[in-house]
């Protein structure tokens, strides 16, 4: 029986455009196809530029009939998380604050993406501005999980990766500012990767927290994932914290399947009390998976980790509200009260008061106080030095070993509205990613199994050190090949069918 | 003791430019109270000796040449425009002074 | 009865403050590559980065930075080996991001110093203005206001915004409270404007254009009694837009304090406009509610590490400082302290030597162009160097030299020139101007001269020189003026045997 095109991964419809046996056209309207039967209950889809992507998989057909060198990733579909401006299509950022806005240019995520004849299917839904870990706090309502249509996808990005676990595309965008790629790709037993900070331009993601924010690629295996990485990572002069080195050999990291003599360390404060029973177990198989490969594994403590919550939830408050003072309504988005009487103030603050959700009120709210004037140093202040005792601490752990693990998150996935009510709980959820983003590491995500409790998929964290995003490339690479031997297929394989429409 | 008065939200609200409703004050502020109960912690845990973190991946001086690159067609920089009169956007009357 | 200036000045202390915002000539702007020139049609000089739109970053321009130590080094500055950006967070619809890019507590250049020389009653006296900072920043767009009263903010129905201007480096160079000024502060202030003005525009760094607003100076004033230990509550005053108007915004709001408080009415800290056709200055934006600016480090930008060779590199190529060329010139002509001043004053420097560049003498470029011209710009109160270029005032006084104009006749010249009727040549053509020097044609008039007047030729036969006057009146009137009288001085005498 030969699986469905929608099912493979994007190596494989790599493999089967370059033999001719599929086109980039009937492999996009396949996506699309999928897209509109099982959407409408997922949602994980905001706007689908049905024109746009079949204009882009035309495009691909004929350079590859005219004999011209294409890349691997050539025709195969992908789905844009909607932070990324791309120009001419709908970019929300899940706010209505933009509803309706079509940007005039393109992140430079996208210009690499059409370079390489990648198809973008659309954009992906997402919390709004990216805050959130759960994609409830979209405006344009909660994407669910295809496991269980009553669960959450992750946040900030289940959008993209409701849409790898559902196969309506086989690659996906995330960002990342703490954990917004990695926390939905646990959750919904896909792969995500937050390479190390400037590795991924930042030209066009549209800002949450500048120093922490990370535009990454997303997929249903590492080795999807490692090569979608090697299409958007690179120099690009227009982002002054962009990492000016050519981009490491991601794929072929992915390929090597040998970790022998390796050492990886687990961190003792991620882990342990307070995490799910099932979360545990699964991490722990993925140890002696580990182990069994050929690698040594060694406690590490990073005692700074304890209070990387709460740095986050003041840095990157702080960063946003000032990076979401734009959005004024005079120049794009949406105009709130412009009765021509009212002034270009008032305007404003009945714009910014409908356009923005509680979320994000909520976060511009607190990071306006931990910068205003007698708090900088207490609170924005006390959080940065916070993140270098934790990059210290990433240093010291990194003589010993090679890669860090950890569970990606302490809980499967919870149920939608479960958490709404309560900020702190929620934020909670982001403890073992978070640390990652303070110190721009780059770190991974991938399926370690099943939560014998409720069959829902558990995440396992590779974290790498800065600049050598290889190293997760290649110990998940090898990670994934011993699960999946030891299940016998891949995780995404035993999610349960979606009804079609 | 609450960290924070209902008054100071109405202030940072004021600042961050959000109109906010009593009610909307009044939940904030209680929000606000618990979540700055949780982040306080960061008070007081590095030392003098500790400098801040601003970029993780340390850089220094990264500049581009002084070259002209051409600009958005007037048309492509208004296209998001609420509302525009020939080629300037159009903003309700501006209240302050320069 | 309200005090004037000396009364005020009795009573009161003065203290100054000045900050001047610099917009750089770099091509493009400080964080993006549009183009930065001035008058474009609106929003044509625009993109992502200075319009702020979602997903945009900035990338710093390495000229402004470059020119920013220049400044900084020519103003006598430390250039910190580590400074960065910061954002400064407070909404206006012409600041697209709504928070400025500028430094903070890390500026690129601190602690440096300008000297400054003012005419006092106990003669040419030097200030040192001490500079706090120089730091970089970005301009705002600009905003129209239509509907209304006469384009002001009040009343009007809406505002139109052109964000050309937006991203353009700017340079703010802050001095510290300028001690000792007393009476003279005015003056020092402009002095200092000037002199800042000068440096600038020799290092080519900025048109340096007050009135298309490349340069702008806010002055910072105070007043306190003279018996008191503290200073006053400050004012600052923006739109300032010569260097005339420094003077007059300074002393205008000397008095203005004085007064209230001899009123019995405390100082408002707050922002004023300077009027330029009353002299006075116009309440503005209150700053007693502080504002909250929330200053952080700009994290879409990386630090500035100024590499001290760099420095030693631009130190080292920095052009003489006017100060130094003013004095050589003033050797060089000769020219006394007091005129030296006056040309100095008069903003005349510069294309004096233009002038003098291009042959003209020293001495009477500079009594042309303070002169005859400099009078004729104050009638139709323009500047001097809008009515004539430095090239046709050279060439009038190479005619002079010549013998081909006479002086009065080079003033009619000027005046042909200023009216538009083209260069001198051409004036000299149009008018029939040219000095009648052939000798034959002037014979022909003194003879004639001569047949009219028998009686006054038989006497200075006679010896009676001094009644050559009438016939020599005679003789220019009948060539119209054009005859150089010297020469037909000299031809009459000898004509009736007295040469
Ligand atoms: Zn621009």
């Amino acid at each position: 029986m030969s699986t469905p095109i929608i099912s493979q991964t994007a190596a494989q419809m790599s493999a089967e455009l370059v033999a001719g046996s599929v086109t980039a056209v009937e492999l996009t309207n396949a996506h699309l196809d999928r897209i509109a039967a099982v959407d409408g209950d997922v949602h994980a889809f905001l706007h689908i530029d049905r024109e746009g992507a079949l204009a882009q998989a035309n495009a691909v057909d004929a350079s590859r009939k005219a004999g011209e060198k294409l890349h691997p990733l050539a025709g195969v579909p992908l789905a844009l998380k909607d932070v990324l401006a791309q120009k001419g299509v709908p970019t929300t950022c899940g706010s209505k604050m933009l509803e309706g806005w079509r940007p005039p240019y393109d992140a430079t995520v996208v210009t690499n993406l059409k370079k390489a004849g990648v198809v973008i299917l659309g954009k992906t839904n997402m919390d709004e501005f990216a805050m959130g870990s759960s994609t409830e706090n979209s405006a344009y309502g909660p994407t669910r999980n295809p496991w269980d249509l009553s669960r959450i996808p992750g946040g900030s990005g289940g959008g993209s990766s409701a849409a790898l676990a559902s196969f309506e595309a086989p690659l996906a965008i995330g960002t990342d500012t703490g954990g917004s790629i990695r926390q939905p790709a646990a959750v919904t037993g896909t792969v995500g990767v937050k390479p190390t900070y400037g590795a991924v331009s930042r030209y066009g993601l549209v800002a949450f927290s500048s120093s922490l924010d990370q535009a990454g690629p997303c997929a249903r295996t590492v080795l999807d994932t490692a090569m979608l990485h090697e299409v958007i990572a690179g120099y690009d002069p227009k982002d002054s914290t962009s990492i000016n080195a050519p981009v490491g050999k991601m794929v072929e990291a992915a390929k090597k399947l040998d970790i022998k003599g390796m050492k990886i360390g687990v961190v003792k404060e991620l882990g342990g009390e307070g995490y799910q029973s099932g979360v545990t177990i699964r991490f722990n198989e993925a140890l002696e998976a580990l182990v069994s490969a050929g690698a040594e594994i060694v406690e590490v403590s990073a005692p700074s980790f304890e209070y990387a919550l709460a740095a986050y939830y003041l840095i990157a408050p702080s960063e946003a509200s000032s990076n979401l003072a734009r959005f004024d309504s005079m120049r794009y988005g949406i105009r709130v009260g412009d009765d021509g009487s009212r002034s270009a103030e008032a305007v404003m603050n009945m714009t910014r008061e409908v356009g923005f959700g509680k979320e994000v009120k909520r976060r511009i709210i607190l990071g306006t106080y931990a910068l205003s004037s007698g708090y900088y140093d207490a609170y924005y202040g006390s959080a940065q030095k916070i993140r270098t005792l934790i990059k210290r601490d990433y240093d010291a752990a990194f003589v010993k070993v090679d890669v860090l693990v950890s569970p990606t998150c302490p809980t499967t996935a919870f149920k939608i509205g479960e958490k709404s009510n309560d900020p702190v709980a929620m934020y909670l959820n982001d403890v073992c990613t978070i640390p990652v983003n303070l110190a721009g590491i780059g770190s991974m995500s991938l399926p370690c199994g099943l939560a014998p409790e409720d069959g829902l998929p558990v995440g396992f964290q590779i974290m790498s050190p800065a600049m050598k995003d290889e190293l997760m490339y290649q110990v998940g690479g090898t990670l994934e090949a011993a699960l999946q031997s030891s299940w016998g297929k891949p995780l995404y394989a035993s999610a349960p069918e979606l009804a079609v429409k | 003791m609450a960290a924070i008065s209902r008054e100071e939200v109405a202030h940072l609200a004021r600042l961050a430019r959000i109109e906010m409703t009593d009610a909307e004050l009044d939940h904030l502020a209680s929000e606000m109270d618990l979540i700055l109960e949780s982040v306080s912690r960061v008070q007081g845990v590095a030392g003098e000796d500790i400098p801040p973190t601003s970029h993780a991946i340390a850089m220094h001086n990264v500049m581009r040449p002084d070259v002209v690159v051409p600009s958005l067609t007037p048309e492509e920089s208004l296209s998001g425009a609420p509302a525009r009169e020939e080629n300037r956007f159009k903003v309700p009357q501006i209240l302050g002074e320069e | 009865m309200a005090l004037n200036y000396d009364q005020a000045l009795e009573k009161y202390e003065p203290t100054l403050g000045l900050e001047v915002h610099v917009e750089l000539n770099t091509a493009s702007k400080m964080f993006c590559g549009c183009a930065t020139d001035f008058g474009a049609l609106p929003n044509t000089q625009t993109c992502p980065v200075c319009l702020g739109l979602p997903g945009s970053l900035p990338v710093v321009n390495a000229k402004a930075i470059e020119s920013s130590i220049r400044i900084g080094l020519a103003l006598n500055c430390s250039i910190a080996p580590f400074s960065r950006f910061a954002r400064k967070n407070y909404f206006y619809p012409d600041m697209p991001k709504n928070f400025q890019t500028s430094q903070y507590d890390e500026p690129i250049c601190i602690n440096g110093y300008l000297d400054v020389t003012i005419d006092t009653d106990e003669g040419l006296k030097v200030y040192r203005v001490d500079i706090e900072r120089v730091h970089m920043e970005e301009d705002t767009g600009k905003s129209l206001h239509v509907g209304g009263a006469t384009g002001r903010i009040h009343g009007a129905e809406h505002s139109l915004l052109d964000y050309n201007r937006a991203g353009i480096p700017l340079v703010e160079i802050v001095t510290r409270i300028i001690p000792g000024t007393d009476k003279y502060a005015p003056e020092v202030a402009r002095a200092y404007v000037a002199e800042l003005r000068d440096i600038l525009r020799s290092l080519g760094v900025s048109d340096v254009k007050m009135e298309q607003g490349s340069l702008r100076c806010d002055a910072n004033v105070s007043i306190a009694p003279r018996d008191s230990q503290t200073l006053g509550t400050r004012s600052e005053t923006k739109n300032v837009n010569s260097l005339r108007s420094v003077e007059r915004a300074v002393r205008g709001e000397i008095i203005r304090q004085a007064n209230r408080l001899e009123a019995g009415e405390r100082i408002i800290q707050e922002t004023r406009h300077f009027q330029e056709e009353s002299g006075e200055t116009r309440s503005g934006r209150s700053k007693e509610q502080a504002e909250d600016y929330r200053y952080f480090p700009e994290p879409d930008l990386l630090p500035i590490v100024a590499d001290p060779a760099w420095i030693e590199e631009l130190r080292l190529a920095l052009p003489e400082k006017p100060s130094v060329h003013r004095k050589k010139i003033q050797e060089a002509w000769g020219v006394p302290d007091k005129e030296m001043a006056a040309m100095v004053n008069a903003e005349l420097l510069t294309t004096v030597e233009e002038t003098v560049a291009l042959g003209a003498e020293p001495t009477k470029a500079r009594s042309w162009w303070l002169g005859e011209i400099s009078r004729l710009a104050n009638e139709k109160s323009v500047e001097p160097t809008s009515l004539i270029q430095p090239s046709e005032v050279a060439q009038i006084i190479a005619l002079i030299a010549s013998g081909e104009l006479t002086d009065k006749l080079a003033r009619q010249v000027v005046e042909g020139v200023i009216n538009g009727e083209g260069d001198p040549r051409m004036v000299i053509e149009k008018r029939g101007l040219k000095v009648v020097s052939d000798d034959s044609a002037l014979m022909v008039a003194i003879e004639a001269a001569i047949a009219s007047q028998p009686e006054t030729a038989e006497r200075i036969r006679g010896g009676n020189i001094p009644a050559a006057g009438a016939l020599i009146g005679a003789v220019m009137k009948a060539t119209g003026g054009q005859a150089d009288a010297a020469k037909v001085r000299e031809l009459l005498l000898k004509h009736l045997g007295q040469g």
